[in-house]
């Protein structure tokens, strides 16, 4: 059985690098699609896509690079699909914004906000009425709770106890406007606890803490037959959209990074691993990822773009 | 076509002609507002909306939740109550979530009230292309909109007609939806100070030729023109007709040219099934079925989602390249037009990614 702090630092550590590599090349102008980085906000993927099962399933929205490589640690087909090359993920017909993996259970990405949530509300009927016992993990920002097909999606879930947890990885952002802004109440929790789910909460950056949080409400909910809600606050490093900090704009405090930086999520679970590993053996660990990173995006820009007829493909069946 | 335009020739590029048409109104009407998602943020929806909260305050310029089906909703209510509201979605994608309010609601409620209600609103959203935004972030959808009677629907094309055909959809006492593509927002052209208004329901002769008619909407219109001007190198005359209003649209002008070139390529910011081109067209035949030399050919995106990777997405998308080769083949010209060394996509370099 291999060791859950390495694991989870392979996750956390795979994320940070893919992402900082696409920062690396983008400016080249071959990935064009537009990238929305979770830097900072690695923790919650990692944690979470780690504590579910091979047979758990899962949807995200259009910030879903951490989903895709914890859940696959593969990072050929997804740098392929970033350069838009017939070798990746969707032949280059989705980019950045509609991951998904069949043989992973993950059911996709959508980049209207909110339409993911009734998709994993479904999957999770579908499960139960052909009897499959997995769950279903719902990613959703703190932007999505503002739809109103959020309230449905939960309360259905709820009346028909369907196996879904709702992740909501909460930036506090919604592009560049804070939850004070939108939201009337002050707590997403506090509209969580009006539904009969179990919800847990957690500021934590460090991935184990989130895996735990997880496992234990896992264990609960399979008690309690109800839904899981999991707020987990986090933090984006970066714009909404795009490779860069966006801190000049005055509309987020750069202290305020400063705060979450201390405590960001690679560093936390380093930190873990260091007192249970020796140190060659982590850089041993990172620059096989490295390495394995370097090799897939040099593997992606020799690959051939799709032929025309490739247009016409995949339309109907 | 203009009001009270100036003399001296200014320009302004089609965002800053929408921030001035809303703040002429906002000045002249104190009950318009404009709200919805990123209204006031820094970016102020691609430079459409700058100005405005510094002039107006946030009481009448509001940042709002994701709430796309409230916000269409509360339009109509406020519509209802006094005001002229501009409600505005930063992709015409969004706007779906608000079309059951556009649906079953503000585009009948005139109607279903025997007339003792209007809903003198504007929905404005940014349509169009480029860079990857993929099948989620580059639909048009006018003829959808244009299918329910009792919307109106504008495709401004010109930062003039922009300007005009803005200032008029908020004066109108009906709701108007505004579709402004994404790569106009860039372009300069003269834009006269002050009020004025452009009328909804008229197409502009955009330029006159007289050997083929080419109806565009919106972005391909500006292709039309390219292809119109490299035709114009080998003797081909052609006309370009910007429809400008996608409904209700007043096709005699449209007719009247169809009969004096006697061919006639509709070429559509869309798909063209089911779309806006399938209804000028059959218009078209029907009134000038006798003058026609050829049948109306139309010419739109590839009937598939809209795929992200670049080589997809330039077969995907037509161009004044597939306009001139419409053309040649409209008109059976033996020798094809030389294109070679021509920059087909000069205005994607202004779309570097991410937005
Ligand atoms: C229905 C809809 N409305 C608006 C947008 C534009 N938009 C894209 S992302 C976003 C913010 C969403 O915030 P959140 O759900 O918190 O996710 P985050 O980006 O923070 O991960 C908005 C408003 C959209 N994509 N879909
Ligand atoms: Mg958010």
């Amino acid at each position: 059985m291999s060791d859950l702090t390495e694991e989870l630092y392979r996750r956390v550590y795979l994320i940070r690098k893919a992402e900082e590599a696409i920062i690396e090349r983008y400016t080249g102008d071959e990935m064009k699609t537009p990238v929305h980085l979770s830097i900072g906000q690695e923790a919650v993927s990692a944690g979470v896509c780690y504590a579910l099962t091979p047979e758990d399933q899962i949807v995200g929205s259009y910030r879903s690079h951490g989903i895709y490589l914890s859940r696959t640690l593969e990072t050929d087909r997804f740098f392929a699909e970033l350069y838009g090359r017939v070798t990746g993920i969707a032949k280059g017909k989705a980019g950045s914004m509609h991951l998904a993996s069949k043989e992973h259970g993950y059911l996709g990405s959508s980049a209207v906000v909110g339409t993911y949530i009734p998709v994993g509300v479904g999957a999770a009927l579908a499960n139960r009425i052909r009897g499959r016992a997995n769950w279903v993990a719902v990613f959703l920002g703190d932007g999505a709770i503002d739809e109103g097909v959020f309230y449905e999606s939960l309360n259905i879930a709820c009346l028909k106890r369907l196996k879904v947890i709702f992740v909501c990885e909460d930036n506090g952002l919604a592009i560049h406007s804070h939850a004070k802004d939108r939201h009337a109440y002050d707590a997403i929790t506090d509209i969580a606890r009006q539904y009969p789910c179990e919800v847990f909460s957690s500021e934590s950056t460090v991935a184990e803490e989130i895996h735990a949080l997880v496992s234990r409400a896992r264990a609960q909910a399979e008690e309690s037959h109800r839904p899981i809600f999991l707020h987990l606050k986090c933090y984006r490093y970066l714009e909404h959209v795009g490779i860069s900090p966006d801190f000049k704009f005055g509309y987020r405090s750069e202290s305020e990074f400063e705060r979450w930086k201390a405590v960001d999520p690679v560093l936390m679970q380093r930190k873990l691993l260091a007192c249970k590993k020796p140190e060659p053996e982590i850089a041993r660990l990172e620059r096989s990822i490295d390495a394995q990173i370097a090799k897939s995006i040099d593997l992606a820009e020799r690959s051939p773009f799709p032929t025309a007829e490739e247009i016409h493909r995949d339309v109907f069946a | 076509m203009s009001g009270s335009a100036t003399a001296v020739r200014r320009e302004l590029p089609y965002k800053s002609a929408i921030a001035e048409a809303l703040a002429i109104s906002m000045r002249r009407d104190p009950s318009v507002i404009v709200y919805g998602l990123d209204v006031p943020d820094h970016k102020r929806i691609f430079g459409s909306t700058t100005g405005l909260i510094e002039e107006f305050g946030p009481e009448r310029v509001f940042g709002t939740p994701l709430s796309e089906d409230a916000l269409t909703g509360i339009a109509l209510g406020a519509a209802l109550n006094g005001l002229r509201p501009v409600l505005v979605h930063i992709r015409v994608d969004f706007m779906l979530l608000g079309m059951n309010q556009i649906a079953n609601m503000i585009s009948t409620y005139r109607y279903i009230t025997g007339g003792n209600f209007s809903a003198p609103l504007v929905i404005r959203a940014v349509i169009g292309r480029g860079w990857g935004q993929a099948s989620q972030h580059s639909k048009s959808m006018q003829s959808i909109f244009a299918h329910f009677p009792g919307l109106k629907v504008i495709m401004p094309t010109t930062p003039h007609d922009m300007k005009g055909m803005l200032i008029s959809a908020i004066r109108d006492d009906d709701p108007v939806i505004c579709l402004e593509h994404r790569w106009l927002y860039e372009a300069v052209d003269e834009v006269p100070e002050g009020d004025y208004t452009v009328p909804i329901g008229e197409p502009s002769v955009i330029r006159p030729g007289k050997d083929l008619t080419i109806v565009a909407t919106s972005w391909m219109t500006v292709e039309a023109l390219m292809a119109a001007s490299i035709l114009k190198e080998t003797g081909v005359s052609v006309e370009v007709i910007d429809a400008r209003t996608i409904a209700p649209l007043n096709m005699e002008p449209i007719f009247e040219s169809a009969r004096r070139t006697r061919h006639v390529i509709v070429a559509d910011t869309d798909w063209v099934y089911c779309g806006f081109s399938a209804e000028l067209a059959a218009q078209i035949s029907q009134a000038c079925w006798g003058n026609l030399r050829k049948p109306v050919c139309r010419i739109g995106f590839e009937h598939v989602p809209c795929p992200t990777t670049r080589p997809l997405e330039n077969l995907y998308y037509p161009n004044a390249e597939t306009l001139v080769r419409t053309v040649e083949k409209q008109l059976g010209l033996s020798a094809a037009t030389n294109l070679s060394g021509r920059e087909f996509y000069s205005w994607s370099h202004r779309f570097k990614g991410p937005f």
